[in-house]
């Protein structure tokens, strides 16, 4: 399945969710996105964020200071 | 449980640069989480409406103030506040440091608010009081008082007063 890449390297709080939530307007339920950030602070976040939105946090990881989120639209 | 059909509400009473950031950051994060956001200004806070900001920050009343410098904290000593340029130096050192930093800026963020169709409420009291025009502030207000915060805060989750 195609796959949103969502770069918000070197923005801080709220900037990567309130992109990321953008992003997710466009997706269709069950669509993909990936977000790439650099705040440490998004860990939590979008772990946060996904709860209380009712979208999935499918995986996230950190390489290098660097963050990806897998996140999949909920229905 | 999601935040959907939550709400949440703030008094926003602060209108420096540094007050600015808390209520437009935690309502636009609560609307982009599905909560109904309402804001209501009141006092300093009704200057956050003006169509063309200036904000400045003051050293004097921030007695923690630091900022960082040459990988230091350079304090900001109250009393310096009272010499001439003092505010307009942290300002300028504030604005540089939020951009450098990726923070967005309060225009940006009152932008997002705004499209997120966060309502805001500014207070007839203090546009009495201070003689703002409505002409000077962005489109989209509400103009009410007390009462009609309150009804709102009633039916909120979270209210803050900032």
């Amino acid at each position: 399945m195609s796959k949103t890449v969502l770069d918000v390297k070197g923005l801080n709080c709220p900037l990567p969710i309130l992109r990321a939530k953008k992003a997710i307007k466009d997706l269709a339920p069950g669509g993909m996105l990936e977000v790439v950030a650099t705040d440490p602070g998004s860990v939590k976040d979008f772990d946060a964020f996904c709860r209380q939105t009712g979208n999935v946090l499918v995986s996230q990881k950190e390489d290098g200071g660097v963050y990806t989120f897998e996140i999949q639209k909920g229905a | 449980m999601t935040a959907a059909g939550k709400s949440m509400s703030l008094i926003v009473t602060k209108g420096s640069l540094d007050w600015a950031y808390p209520p437009f950051v935690l309502a636009t994060t609560a609307a982009s989480m599905g909560l109904d956001v309402t804001m209501f200004f009141t006092f300093y806070g009704l200057t956050l409406l003006k169509k063309t900001l200036d904000l400045k920050v003051t050293t004097l009343g921030n007695a923690a103030m630091e900022m960082p410098m040459m990988g230091m904290h350079m304090v900001m000593p109250n009393l310096m506040g009272a010499l001439p340029g003092m505010d307009g130096m942290a300002t300028s050192m504030m604005k540089d440091l939020i951009k450098k930093k990726g923070v967005a800026s309060i225009e940006e963020l009152r932008e997002a608010a705004v499209e997120a169709e966060v309502r805001m409420i500014a207070c007839q009291m203090t546009m009495d009081l201070f003689e703002y025009k409505q002409a000077d502030l962005i489109d989209g207000l509400e103009f009410a008082g007390a009462a009609t915060y309150i009804e709102t805060a009633t039916n909120c989750h979270i209210n803050l007063f900032i």
